[in-house]
């Protein structure tokens, strides 16, 4: 378990960015690009959404889906719950969808108390939070969180998946910023009328995977 | 082995866990319904229900909920919603319990007929093929400094796809039916030539140039001479048609449009959009066909 903070994030941000390596929230990225300021707002949102959510879901599955190991302690077995013997416990059957009811109920609950106590922001996140409830870059950083990392059953620890949700956040409104930048020169310019709106866009967003895939092995970390 | 029997042992506490999930979660979200709502005034809810959502801007709010906000505030008119025109205007004026005075319909009109056929170019523009663009260029490569460059920067603005640019003339045109007077193509226009003008006023000059007779005739067959016809022959009572600057103009307010001074004008440069309209008042009154309406050019 030696991950550190700094390889976590070079690694979330540049060699495995979630939208131009990993191929995951293709949809904002293509939806939301066409103005520099709503990619701006929804990066954002993603940025906070992500690394709550990473946090939230980290602690589910080491304290209620896996069973006890001397690196933490399940709460289940803790106070005498009949817990299915096996290695994994209760993840694969489980792991997905309680997942998907987390972050949908963590969005909710964030919307509702930003709402109150903090209506600027409420204000400007505006109709992205709601959307970040089904996109799949959210529920992509909390599988990868707590699948085997460096040959630890357990995934990483509470504060490290936090940390990485919010690295890959920070990706995801790199790839969105670049993406928006182009586009608003993409609609200046004079592109062949077959590949004009999204087909041109599909070919950008393809050059920049590939400029991407220049950053594999950067510093010799490979996540 | 079944898949009944290997899911066997999971599935009591399975569903058990997913259970306390949801009744935790529910729990949560129930609680932070209670403490953190945010108490918004009913009627604003209303407001937003009746107005047509398009987020047009055409009131001055950044959209529609932004403007139900306003009103519930007191801080706008209820009739400012364009789109919606009098019948959103008399719903919203129920819900906050007020008397409202419709605002008159109004429609985007371009004020130029510089067409391929009536006017030419200065020069072969091979820039930017928006109208914003070509206009840095020495003012654009239109003959008439104050006409259409017809490159539809107004045609592409407009958020309810209700202007063609007409391959013929190369001018844009209004579809009057879709057109819902947000003002967004006179915006970014940057010859200012087209105006959102009172839909039951059918008079308009169609041109923009403010140069003497003779400058106008070397670069377009239509533009106004301001030879003054149209002003001795109105009938209004102190006149609704006056040349000021080397340019009619038409009074709004007094203009009962009769359309003599259409008829008069010796170089056709009064547009007179009465059977326009009001073919589209008939056919869209009985069946409430909602087909496009099309200017003349």
């Amino acid at each position: 378990m030696d991950v550190g903070y700094v390889e976590l994030a070079i690694g979330s941000i540049l060699i495995s960015n979630f939208v131009l390596m990993k191929f995951l929230g293709l949809c904002p990225y293509l939806g939301v690009t066409k103005r520099t300021s709503d990619s701006v707002g929804m990066g954002l949102a993603v940025i906070f959404v992500m690394t709550l959510a990473s946090a939230v879901t980290a602690a589910l599955y080491r304290h209620v889906l896996l069973p006890t190991t001397p690196e933490h302690t399940n709460i289940l077995q803790a106070v005498g719950f009949p817990f299915p013997a096996g290695e994994r416990g209760l993840v694969d059957v489980l792991r997905t969808i309680s997942y998907i009811l987390v972050i949908a109920a963590l969005v909710q609950f964030i919307e509702m108390v930003l709402r109150k106590s903090v209506p600027a922001l409420y204000r400007a996140l505006g109709i992205y939070l709601p959307l970040i409830t089904t996109n799949c870059a959210v529920l992509g950083v909390a599988l990868l969180n707590t699948t085997d990392w460096k040959g630890s059953a357990s995934g990483l620890p509470v504060h490290l998946a936090a940390f990485n949700g919010f690295c890959a956040g920070i990706g995801f409104l790199l790839a969105m910023t670049l993406m928006s930048g182009i586009r608003e020169r993409l609609a200046e310019s004079r592109v062949p009328k077959a590949l004009r709106g999204i087909p041109i866009a599909f070919l950008c967003a393809g050059l920049m995977a590939l400029a991407f895939m220049g950053f594999t092995k950067l510093f010799g970390i490979a996540v | 082995m079944s898949v009944w029997e290997q899911l066997g042992p999971y599935l009591g506490s399975a569903w058990l866990v997913l259970g306390a999930l949801a009744v935790v979660f529910g729990a949560v979200l129930a609680l932070a319904n209670r403490f953190f709502r945010v108490a918004v005034d009913p009627r604003q809810e209303q407001i937003e229900e009746v107005l047509p959502k398009t987020n047009c801007g055409a009131c001055g709010y950044g959209g529609c909920a932004a403007y139900a906000e306003a009103v519930v505030l007191g801080k706008a008119d209820a009739n400012l919603c364009l789109p919606g025109g009098a019948e959103t205007a008399v719903l919203i004026g129920k819900i906050m319990g007020l008397e409202v005075a419709a605002a008159a319909p109004k429609v985007a009109v371009v004020l130029c007929q510089g067409s391929f056929q009536n006017s030419s170019e200065r020069f072969r523009y091979i820039g930017e093929r928006d109208c914003r663009a070509a206009t840095a260029t020495h003012y654009g490569q239109a003959a008439c400094l104050y006409g259409c460059l017809g490159f539809g920067t107004c045609v592409r603005a407009c958020p309810f796809d209700a202007m063609v640019l007409d391959s013929e003339t190369g001018l844009p045109r209004v579809l009057e039916d879709r057109c819902v007077a947000c003002g967004t193509c006179a915006e970014v226009c940057p010859k200012n030539i087209i105006e959102v003008l009172p839909k039951e006023r059918y008079i308009h000059v169609l041109c923009r140039n403010q140069d003497p007779a003779k400058a106008v005739r070397q670069v377009c067959k239509v533009g106004c001479i301001a030879c003054r016809k149209c002003e001795k022959v109105c009938p209004v009572e102190g006149g609704a048609v006056h040349v000021a600057g080397n340019l009619a103009a038409v009074d709004m307010e007094t203009c009962i449009s009769c359309g003599k001074c259409a008829q008069e004008c010796p170089v056709a440069c009064i547009g007179n959009f009465r059977k326009l309209r009001r073919e589209a008042k008939k056919r869209n009154a009985p069946a409430g066909q909602d087909e496009p309406a099309e200017q003349a050019a």
